[in-house]
Parts: structure tokens; C-alpha cells; sequence
């Protein structure tokens, strides 16, 4: 089966007046159809700039260095910025941090998603935009008569599963929520992502979940990546990644997850994440890293497969 | 025996104008007393809008309750003047949601220690207040040399929330309000600061009232747990059985909600279902939680069920469990371990 989403050699920087910052430093990612993939890291660790590279949605100072997004077979680097413009939605749809608070609050929920529909597929008959925008709503669990209501007239979480439902409305191979629930309550989110899954299902899309709460992860994705400074450390399953995971980094973010049965415990990773300005050389980890060795320290690791598993660490590579 | 500080019967009603009648009741008749001699963390819970932040600004004195008295040791907070007033400034601290908002991005983080120590004249010297600052930064796990005269751009969102934490350190308060403290920042360092804040209840003795919606965090940290929704106590009682033995539907929902960071133990995996509020005014004068609990009654509709003891130390608000001896509401924290 051929990947639907296939991302390599992603690079991106940002020239900001203290130099130079590599935010992605050459990531490979595949993803097949319908799979779910959380991308976790610590705040600057790249996550977000993941999801606006595979969107080109980077703006200056920023820049898309090289590398390629496939989706469905069409390198997304390689279209004009119409064609982009179309692929967005309709073939890659991103649902931003916050999105709740992006809706327009003068215009009613219905006009501005057949405005959606409309500037990508404006031969559609206006009652055919209307009755997608409704079967759309609908699937998120919405009543149809959402469709005249006015963003203000909403809680936080039907607003959240109104943009789920403009996401979905030309049914994209691909869609990237970042942090979909981080500002709702723990039963709206619950809500929120029971909606998601249900409607990755039905049309089966692909979900790329950015994330920092890995329990939100364990709940609901099945690979899980880890970034660090720009670039991937570990891509497992979440079972594996959970039970035994292999970059030392996994395994300090896997370790200081909270459960219920040490209480007061209370376990960080020691050190500061780098300012991407300043990567450490070789492993951008090794200086907060226990089993950090010499060359750790002159040598970057190339992510490499582990019986299915991605990782880049000198641990695990010959002649360590 | 005069309690440090107590909550006598509040009530904080927001209105709408002048002239409207409407109102948002954030809280309804809240009573809780923490004590000098047996500090404590304990952490008030609940999703937004259920009048946790309503609590802080309260107790800090920001706001005034529409009914009842906030009692700081012995009197009311209301009419503190002078030197007494200073004291109650100094004594009760608070560290904010937020680590960005707080700091003066003109200033050098400094400022906001330096502050302080003139305003409350805790040094002698500036000699002295050197020391103090560096020994308040190094109990919170911070190199003063890392972090004095910094600008708050150049320090993580981490970095910023243990200043705010050591800034309350220094003032050696007796009370300390965290609202929202981690919620802001990256997971790997919510640890520092949870540990930081238990730090300071170990070691200083401070009580702390911790406000969160995060219940994994609450259970780590908190000896108790009051539960709120809509201004109500749903639930209260020791963090252990409230977390693992809930009694009242609203506190099973949430906590069968949490995402829990272990694969076998799946959301809803308790069979609790969401059900949407409805908008109706069901519960206008009973519980709150009735429009959305799935165990409803008529009699949940009919009057505010008191608090009736489901354990030694565990109390919730919810016919269910009417069999049980009643709480007089004005004696909620003592059922609260300590």
C-alpha cells in the first residue's frame, strides 16, 4: 500500500535578526490512508511550523528550504500558488490552534462555509452547497439549523466541531488538527475527538493530531512521532511507544506522564529545550540526555528502521 | 481557635447592568476553612465557568462576594486597613495562569522581585536583597545567575512560571492561590513546578489552594478535592477516594473524560455518556448537573441537594445518595483531610 501523505527532506528556517533558524530540519514522514499520527514535542520543538510547511502556509521570515509533500501522488511544492490554493481543503485540510475563535462573527455559520465551498468548486448548484454544508454539520452532531446561527450563539465546543465540519466539507485525504481541544474542558474535548474519529472513519481521511498531552495520544492515535529541535527522534506505534520506548527522549517524556499509581511523583526531563538558534552539535539532545556517549556529541543521527520503528539515536546504530 | 482563613456562607452573583435583573450566580453559598496550624493544598476543580477563578479573585480580595464574608484570621477581609491590610497583602499570595502576562516586558525580571522586597521592606540592604532573590530563585530550582537581569523574552514559559513561584516564596506568605499554574506550560516542566509548589508546602508550611480542570495534576498534588460545577459543590473529599471512587455523576463524568496517558484504560470505558446541556432551565432552583446527568430525577429539580456523607472523608451533592447523614454546607473542610 502506498503512502498517502509522504513528506521528505522537509526543511524550513526562519531568518530572524540573531541569524538563522532551522524549525525543520530534513523530516521524512509517511502516513498511509486513514491512519491517525500524533506529532508531540515540547513547545519550538517544530510541530507547528510541520503543519504550516505541509500546508505552505509559511510566511517571511520563514522559509521552505527544500523537500516535498505528496499527497495522494501531487507534490505540493511543486504547484502554482492557484493550484495550491485549490489543493487546500480539498486535498490537505488544516485545522488550526484556537480555530473556534477564526470564525467570522458577522456572518452566519452556513455563508461562510459555502463561501468555502464555493471558491473550490464553484460550479455547484447553491442548493447542493447548502445541503453539503448541512450534511456536514450534521456529521459533527450539529443540528442543521446551526447553519443560520451566528458564532456567538455557540459554546466553545460547537464552535470547535463547526470548523471539524468546514474541514471535512470537501472530504481532503489529509487533515492536520494542531492542539484541536486545548482550550476546552476534558468533557468537551472528549466530545470533540470522539467527533473526529468518528468522522475520519466515515470518510476516511488521514489525521495528523499535534499535541503536547500524550494522554490525549494514547487515547486516540495509532503512531505516534516525536520531535526535538526540528527533527524526528522516534515514530512508533503508540503501543510502542508507550511500553517500550527507544530514543531517550521518548523516554523521559514517557516517564513523566502522571497515572495513578505514584502519586507525588513527579519526574521532568532535566535541562531546557535549545533555542534553535543554538542546535548542540550532533544530537541536539545529548546535553540533556543521561546516556549520551562521545559521539553523540559530534555526530547527528540518522533516523533509521528498527523493525517498523523510526529512530534516530546512536544507541541503537552498528558500531556503537 | 481563630482560622486563617475562611469562607463564611459566599455567594458571588455577576449582574448585567443596572437595571436587569438577570444574573450569573459563579457561586453559591461556599464555605471552606484553612487552618494555620495544619496547612494544606487543596485543589477546587471544575470545567470553565464553574466559578474556580471566582474563588481566587475572591479570596484575594479583588472582588467583593455578593453575599457572605471572607475572613482572614478573624476579619473580614473587607474592612482591612493599614498595617493589617499589608500583612493580608503579603500573606496571601497568588501565581496566575499565565507566565507570559504577568512580567513587564520593559523590565528586567528582576523588577518583579525587587518589587516586592521595597514595598514590603523584607531587606536591609541591597546586598541583602540580593541574597534573598538568588536563595528564592535556587529553592525553585533556578540559577539566579541564569535568570537575574534577564528580560522576560529570553526565558522560557517554564522559567517564567518558577520566578512567579519564588516571587510568592519570598514574601513567605501563609496562603498561596495557584490558578491554572501548568496549564500553560510545556509537560516536561509541569513537574518542576508541581514540585516546586509542594516544595513550598513542605517546607514554609504554606497552604496552598490549587485551581485546576486537570484532575491527573490535582491528584499528584492536592491532600483534598473540592468539586465545582456551575458554583456548586458537586463533590468533595480526599483527593485519592474522589479521583478513584467518584460518587457523584458529574465527577464520574469527568473523570472517565480524562485522557489518561495508559493504553488499557480507555475513554468512557465507564459506559458514562456526554449528554449536551440542553439549554432548557432545567435545575434552575435543584442541581445544577441535572440537565446533563443521565441519572436524573423529578426530585433533582426541586431544590438544591445538600451535601450528604458518602465516606468518612467524601461528601457529594446529589440525591443519589440521600440516604446518607447530611453536611451542614458551612462544615465542608472538616471532612477535607489535612
Amino acid at each position: 500500500m502506498s503512502a498517502i501523505l509522504q513528506v521528505r527532506d522537509l526543511q524550513v528556517s526562519y531568518y530572524t535578526d540573531l541569524g538563522r533558524a532551522t524549525a525543520l530540519n530534513r523530516v521524512n514522514l509517511d502516513l498511509q490512508a486513514g491512519e491517525k499520527l500524533g506529532l508531540v514535542g515540547e513547545s519550538g520543538s517544530g510541530k507547528s511550523t510541520m503543519a504550516l510547511a505541509m500546508m505552505r502556509m509559511i510566511k517571511a521570515p520563514g522559509r521552505i528550504e527544500s523537500g516535498s509533500v505528496d499527497v495522494d501522488g501531487v507534490d505540493l511544492m511543486k504547484l502554482s500558488e492557484e493550484e495550491m490554493r485549490l489543493a487546500r481543503l480539498s486535498r490537505i485540510a488544516y485545522i488550526p490552534q484556537g480555530a473556534m475563535n477564526s470564525l467570522n462573527p458577522v456572518m452566519r455559520i452556513g455563508a461562510q462555509m459555502v463561501d468555502a465551498i464555493r471558491a473550490h468548486v464553484p460550479t455547484m448548484s447553491k442548493e447542493d452547497m447548502i445541503a453539503r454544508a448541512k450534511d456536514s454539520l450534521e456529521s459533527v452532531d450539529l443540528k442543521r439549523n446551526v447553519f443560520d446561527m451566528y458564532a456567538h450563539e455557540l459554546s466553545g465546543g460547537m464552535k470547535q466541531r463547526v470548523c471539524i465540519a468546514i474541514g471535512i466539507l470537501l472530504k481532503p485525504k489529509v487533515i492536520i488538527a494542531d492542539e484541536p481541544t486545548s482550550a476546552l474542558d476534558v468533557v468537551t474535548q472528549r466530545q470533540v475527538m470522539e467527533t473526529i474519529d468518528r468522522v475520519q472513519k466515515e470518510i476516511g481521511t488521514a489525521v495528523i493530531l499535534i499535541g503536547h498531552d500524550m494522554g490525549l495520544m494514547a487515547q486516540f492515535v495509532d503512531k505516534v512521532a516525536v520531535m526535538y529541535a526540528g527533527r524526528l527522534t522516534e515514530v512508533s506505534t503508540v503501543r510502542d511507544m508507550f511500553t517500550t520506548p527507544m530514543h531517550p527522549y521518548a523516554q523521559a517524556l514517557i516517564k513523566s506522564l502522571p497515572n495513578l499509581k505514584n502519586k507525588g511523583v513527579f519526574q521532568g526531563i532535566p535541562g531546557l529545550a535549545p533555542s534553535l538558534l543554538r542546535i548542540p552539535s550532533g544530537c541536539a539532545f545529548h546535553p540533556r540526555c543521561t546516556q549520551a556517549m562521545d559521539r553523540c556529541k559530534t555526530t547527528i543521527p540518522e533516523v533509521q528502521d528498527h523493525n517498523g520503528r523510526l529512530v534516530a539515536c546512536h544507541l541503537y546504530t552498528e558500531g556503537a | 481557635m481563630t482560622h486563617l482563613l475562611e469562607f463564611r456562607n459566599v455567594t458571588k452573583t455577576y449582574t448585567r447592568g443596572y437595571f436587569s435583573d438577570a444574573g450569573t450566580t459563579a457561586l453559591q453559598d461556599f464555605s471552606m476553612v484553612l487552618d494555620e496550624d495544619s496547612p494544606t493544598i487543596m485543589t477546587v476543580a471544575g470545567e470553565s465557568g464553574s466559578g474556580k477563578t471566582t474563588i481566587a479573585m475572591l479570596l484575594l480580595g479583588f472582588i467583593e462576594p455578593t453575599k457572605g464574608e471572607i475572613l482572614y484570621k478573624g476579619k473580614n477581609i473587607k474592612n482591612l486597613r493599614g498595617e493589617e491590610r499589608m500583612t493580608f497583602r503579603r500573606e496571601v499570595q497568588a501565581v496566575f495562569q499565565d507566565p507570559f502576562a504577568v512580567f513587564n516586558p520593559f523590565y528586567t525580571v528582576d523588577h518583579l522581585l525587587t518589587v516586592p522586597i521595597e514595598r514590603f521592606k523584607l531587606a536591609k540592604s541591597k546586598a541583602d536583597a540580593r541574597n534573598k532573590m538568588e536563595e528564592a530563585l535556587s529553592s525553585v530550582g533556578l540559577r539566579p545567575e541564569d535568570i537575574l537581569g534577564r528580560f522576560p523574552h529570553q526565558l522560557s514559559g517554564g522559567q517564567r512560571q518558577r520566578i512567579n513561584v519564588a516571587r510568592a516564596l519570598l514574601l513567605k506568605p501563609k496562603v498561596l492561590v495557584a490558578d491554572e499554574p501548568v496549564s500553560m506550560v510545556d509537560a516536561s516542566l509541569r513537574a518542576n513546578i508541581l514540585e516546586s509548589l509542594r516544595g513550598l508546602h513542605r517546607d514554609h508550611g504554606v497552604s496552598i489552594v490549587y485551581i485546576t480542570h486537570d484532575l491527573t495534576t490535582a491528584y499528584h498534588v492536592a491532600n483534598s478535592i473540592v468539586v465545582l460545577y456551575k458554583g456548586g459543590v458537586m463533590e468533595a473529599g480526599d483527593v485519592e477516594t474522589v479521583i478513584q471512587k467518584p460518587e457523584h455523576p458529574y465527577t464520574k463524568l469527568l473523570i472517565d473524560s480524562i485522557p489518561w496517558p495508559e493504553l488499557d484504560r480507555r475513554w468512557g470505558s465507564d459506559g458514562m455518556m456526554v449528554k449536551e446541556a440542553d439549554g432548557s432551565d432545567k435545575g434552575a432552583k435543584g442541581c445544577r448537573f441535572m440537565g446533563r446527568c443521565p441519572h436524573a430525577v423529578d426530585a433533582c429539580g426541586t431544590s438544591v441537594p445538600p451535601l450528604y456523607r458518602v465516606g468518612p472523608t467524601q461528601v457529594a451533592s446529589c440525591v443519589l445518595h440521600s440516604a446518607n447523614p447530611v453536611l451542614p454546607a458551612t462544615q465542608l473542610t472538616d471532612v477535607l483531610p489535612v
